[in-house]
């Protein structure tokens, strides 16, 4: 039924994993910058600075109702009408890990919200500083019931790299896509995309799941 | 007659050696438009243990919540004759900003009818965050501390299980000694037995009663338990609507009530036990 060539598939296997290698880096890069901004997000929403709250509330909807796509079309090539001149690959990190940034802000808020109000009581009670209070009370705790929705954005930030593509970042997509331009075939590239996306995202979700009962764990919060 | 709200009519601070460890002087509390304690006045020696009554409502945890949580609209308080809610700028009383009001709380420890326990730290290591975090001690010394005060609420034996794994007497217990860690000249106790199975009231009462006989701690108790305040209590004070109804020593206070409102509620709490 399908033309199927294995020779070819094999011919064109080391240049896929190669591009593999850049979609992990990619999706890598981009969550790392969007856990940490992320959280900066979350706490700048809870800052007694009312407008500042209100800007990043306001910012954080702006980036969530938008498509990403746009967004990474936007930081690479309206960024240099304001001077800002950046590769593929920075452009593509800033965008995509800004994006994720604004829905993990949501998560650790959730998580946030979910200490019961007697933790930080007991915080007040104790004297500690603002800063102890978060770093050594309530994101502990607010962790656990966060993990979910981290490991599934880290699922979806992997699956999104693909979008990269269109500003010229040597993901997978965009290597299979380079491939059988040269080679006048798509069959076998996009197919063995597909795949290698489907053999890292599953067992992702499974170890993600690890992750979060050893956390849990870790935290003496298994009952 | 002066004007409450005049700060210039509240001493600097209080002295001599008579002063009351605690003092609310025309304090008011409002939350929006409802003014949940009017005008209070209430002085709590050092080493007394004062316990507060009265009907769901009537303000009791607010008179905690004060000292340790909230923010006050009138008057002034003062903790060991220092001002809490307002501090001493130039000769003028101004509200205390949040760095004096949490310097001015590490004098004072609090339990919750919740307990409250951090619940990704084991005992012990309930009992060093705020020594450590706080008080800046070494682990090793606030290690010593933390072990000496579960060894006093009993509570040795489990000093490396995080709460989840504890009842309610053991957390309230481990409660008890965190707050102690931290040495405060004032422990306040908001129904801390209220949450607590029958059986095993009798565990953290009997600390409390130690606190009070051996240690002569400052205390301020809200509790329902009358059997309990009339035994170790000096003064008790019943609230009604805000306000100190009546206040006497227990004797007085739960054998003889003064008030109409007071003897509604006794009766009323006797009847349901
Ligand atoms: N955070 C709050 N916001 C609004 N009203 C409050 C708040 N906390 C307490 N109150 C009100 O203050 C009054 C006194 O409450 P509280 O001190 O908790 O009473 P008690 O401890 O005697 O039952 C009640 O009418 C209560 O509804
Ligand atoms: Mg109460």
């Amino acid at each position: 039924m399908f033309d199927w060539k294995w020779d070819f598939a094999f011919e064109i296997l080391p240049r896929l994993l190669w591009a593999t290698l850049n979609t992990l880096m990619a999706a890598g890069a981009g969550y790392a910058i969007a856990v940490v901004l992320g959280l900066v997000l979350a706490l700048a929403q809870r800052t007694p600075i009312r407008a500042l709250t209100a800007v990043v509330r306001e910012a954080v909807e702006f980036i969530r109702s938008t498509p990403l796509v746009l967004q990474i079309f936007f930081v690479f090539y309206v960024g240099p009408q304001f001077g800002l001149r950046l590769s593929p690959w920075t452009a593509g990190m800033i965008a995509i890990g800004l994006h994720y940034a604004a829905y993990l802000s949501e998560v650790y808020r959730g998580g946030i919200e979910s200490v019961p109000k007697g933790q930080w009581e007991a915080c007040t009670a104790l004297s500690l500083s603002t800063r102890d209070t978060y770093a050594r009370i309530i994101i502990p705790q607010a962790l656990p019931p966060a993990l979910a929705g981290m490991g599934n954005y880290l699922v979806g930030i992997f699956k999104d790299t693909p979008m990269l593509s269109v500003i010229g970042v040597a993901e997978l997509m965009h290597t299979a896509n380079a491939i059988g331009s040269e080679h006048y075939r798509f069959l076998e590239p996009i197919t063995m995309v597909g795949v290698i996306f489907l053999m890292i995202s599953l067992p992702a979700a499974g170890l993600v799941r690890l992750f979060e009962t050893w956390v849990r764990r870790k935290l003496g919060m298994i009952r | 007659m002066k004007d409450l709200h005049d700060l210039s009519h509240y001493p600097l601070k209080l002295e001599g050696p008579d002063r009351p460890m605690v003092s609310f002087r025309n304090v008011t509390k409002r939350y929006g438009d409802l003014v949940v304690l009017d005008g209070l006045n209430l002085d709590v020696a050092e080493g007394e243990m004062v316990s507060i009554i009265g009907p769901s409502g009537s303000g009791k945890t607010t008179v905690l919540r004060m000292l340790m949580l909230e923010t006050i609209q009138g008057g002034v308080i003062y903790v060991d004759g220092q001002p809490l809610s307002h501090m001493d700028r130039g000769g003028m009383l101004v509200p205390a900003t949040p760095r004096h009001l949490r310097a001015g709380r590490e004098q004072i420890g609090m339990c919750f009818q919740h307990f409250n326990l951090f619940p990704h730290m084991t005992a012990l290591g309930n009992c060093m965050e705020g020594p450590v975090q706080v008080l800046g001690m070494s682990k090793q010394a606030a290690r010593e501390r933390a072990e000496d005060l579960l060894e006093m609420v009993g509570m040795i034996d489990k000093r490396d299980e995080h709460p989840a794994r504890l009842s309610g007497g053991q957390q309230q217990r481990v409660a008890i000694a965190r707050a102690l860690a931290m040495r405060p000249k004032v422990l306040l106790l908001d129904e801390v037995t209220s949450a607590l199975d029958p059986e095993v009231i009798g565990e953290v009462t009997g600390v409390i009663k130690k606190l009070v006989e051996k240690y002569r701690l400052t205390i301020m108790m809200v509790t329902h338990q009358m059997g309990f305040a009339a035994d170790i209590s000096d003064r008790v004070c019943f609230f009604y609507d805000g306000r100190i109804e009546e206040q006497g020593a227990p004797a007085d206070l739960f054998s003889n009530p003064q008030k109409e409102r007071t003897q509604q509620f006794l009766s009323a709490v006797k009847s349901a036990d």
